[in-house]
């Protein structure tokens, strides 16, 4: 476990971690330069960058049980990057849906967004999105106060289930929902767990009180 | 900095496609592999020269049937397929078809008819002379393809099996075979995938039984051995890798309507003003047609074979009707 501590801790651990992140941009990008993506460019890039956001997503909330579970303090350093590279990779998503699928037509672009619940729904995570980038430095939490500023940041939880939704009604038009329930399945866990640990003691020391009066 | 590579070629003739050294050597080839079956294991080596085996057609002169957009190139045609049979990613089908064994095969005839009962692949290659079509093919999902199709039309099998005035539908029933289809382990639909038509839509000139593309004999992921086209309508109509036709009086079940009804209608007939309830349908990208950074290209009505079929659908409400 030391070990495995002074690995979280050692000081290249944040640019390594900030050189992977940045690995699937980069094999985009190679595949866009090279002609790879495949017969439908525009829908795999717009697809994978969507992939990322999830996969991100999962990641950033994995910080907090993982570090729970494993008593490794130090990898709450990572927490930041990790959303901070969700944040970047949904605004890629959105820049690629707009520019490819869209051809930058605003007009179309605030139509298709109103009119297909599944776009709503993506366009109202990344909006909620934006203001956590924004407050992610650490003036910004002494301006705004450590309490207010991890109200403001539970706003992931509402991100994660509108991403989800985001993808389960993108797959719901094919029925596809092998890799949707795989999503689901882990930001369950990571909630649920939240949940549990916020809900959980109070509740059962409800029932126990309830049960000393019994 | 993103130039189309290649693309810019048009493919029209099966010739023009195959350079006659090269047809002329695949020939010598299968010549070869004639005597070889001759000789030794005779159903595995006919199957390994029917997957490149030439089908030409002569070009159709009927009205609509060729198209003058540029073709999709082949690669792409064979690479980028919805064939949820074999997986529902779409380059799945080419990874897995291969599996799939297109002789024996044998299309059921059932139901309204004076002449039903079995008819072999190799009659019903017969049955009419075969021809080059050029068809625009829209997929429900926002995306098209040109495609040179070789086959006739369904109407000269329906003829042939003379239907009764009882046969108002025609349904397609598709091969579902655990054993050669890894796609049938997902219940994302119901198996076997059916599809079906009125009998006048089956009878128009322009639905087309597709036996081979781009002047070979259709390749496994793009519905082999035979496959339904019916070009003014959304790509999932035209059923893959045909078992069984059943004329009936009934309208029938077909397997995407049956998954999701509000989405997915009876007649699925291209229309760009009316939306997929996921995604407008007023636009498409033409796969195959160059960049990354290519303009999506609007989607014409019926697929822009309203001159040949609208008739039938006068004074229908093709929103209600969608």
């Amino acid at each position: 476990m030391s070990s495995a501590r002074s690995l979280l801790q050692h000081p290249a651990a944040k640019p390594v971690l900030f050189a992977l992140a940045l690995l699937p941009l980069t094999l985009l990008v190679m595949g866009v330069l090279r002609d790879a993506l495949g017969p439908n460019p525009a829908e795999a890039l717009i697809r994978s960058l969507g992939d990322w956001t999830l996969r991100f997503l999962c990641l950033t909330l994995a910080i907090t049980p993982l570090r729970h579970w494993t008593g490794l303090a130090a990898l709450a350093r990572f927490r930041r990057m990790l959303g901070l590279f969700a944040a970047f990779y949904a605004s890629l998503h959105f820049c690629s849906y707009a520019v490819f699928d869209m051809g930058l037509d605003w007009n179309d672009i605030v139509r298709d967004v109103a009119k297909r619940p599944f776009i709503l729904v993506g366009t109202l995570a990344l909006l909620l999105m934006l203001p956590l980038a924004a407050t992610s430095f650490n003036r910004a939490i002494r301006a705004l106060g450590a309490a207010r500023w991890q109200l403001l940041h539970r706003l992931i939880y509402v991100i994660a289930g509108l991403a989800i939704l985001h993808f389960f009604w993108m797959r719901a038009a094919k029925r596809n929902f092998a890799e949707v329930a795989v999503y689901a399945s882990i930001l369950g866990v990571l909630l649920g767990w939240r949940m549990v640990k916020a809900i959980g003691p109070r509740y059962f020391m409800k029932l126990g009180s309830q049960s000393a009066k019994g | 900095m993103l130039l189309p590579k290649d693309r810019g070629f048009i493919h029209r003739m099966p010739s023009e496609i195959t350079p006659r050294a090269v047809f002329e050597q695949r020939r010598l080839l299968l010549a070869g592999l004639g005597t070889l079956a001759a000789l030794g294991s005779r159903r595995a080596l006919a199957q390994g020269a029917d997957r490149s085996a030439p089908l030409s057609g002569a070009r159709s002169t009927l009205p609509g049937a060729v198209t003058m957009d540029k073709a999709t190139p082949l690669a792409e045609v064979t690479s980028y397929n919805n064939f949820y049979e074999f997986g529902t990613d779409k380059s799945d089908p080419a990874r897995h078809a291969h599996t799939l064994k297109t002789r024996p095969w044998t299309v059921a005839i059932e139901g309204e008819v004076k002449k039903a009962g079995p008819i072999g692949i190799d009659e019903l290659l017969k049955l009419g002379a075969m021809e080059e079509r050029v068809y625009r093919l829209r997929c429900v999902e926002g995306w098209s393809m040109v495609i040179p199709w070789v086959g006739y039309s369904l109407a000269q099998l329906i003829r042939r099996v003379e239907p009764t005035s009882n046969a108002k539908f025609v349904q397609f029933v598709t091969l579902a075979d655990r054993a050669q289809m890894p796609g049938l382990n997902s219940s994302v639909l119901q198996w076997p995938y059916v599809e079906a038509m009125r009998i006048d839509e089956a009878m128009h000139p322009l639905s087309m039984l597709a036996f081979g593309l781009y002047g070979q004999v259709l390749p496994n992921q793009n519905g082999a051995p035979v496959r339904l086209v019916v070009p003014w309508k959304y790509g999932f109509k035209s059923a893959k890798s045909i078992v069984k036709i059943r004329f009936v009086e009934q309208q029938p079940a077909t397997s995407w309507s049956l998954a999701a009804p509000e989405e997915y209608g009876f007649y699925s007939n291209v229309n760009p003003s009316v939306d997929h309830p996921r995604w407008s349908q007023a636009t498409e990208r033409r796969i195959g047609a160059g960049d990354l950074f290519a303009k999506k290209r609007p989607t014409l009505m019926f697929n822009g074979y309203e001159a040949q079929v609208a008739s039938m659908y006068a004074g229908m409400d093709l929103k209600k009707s969608f």
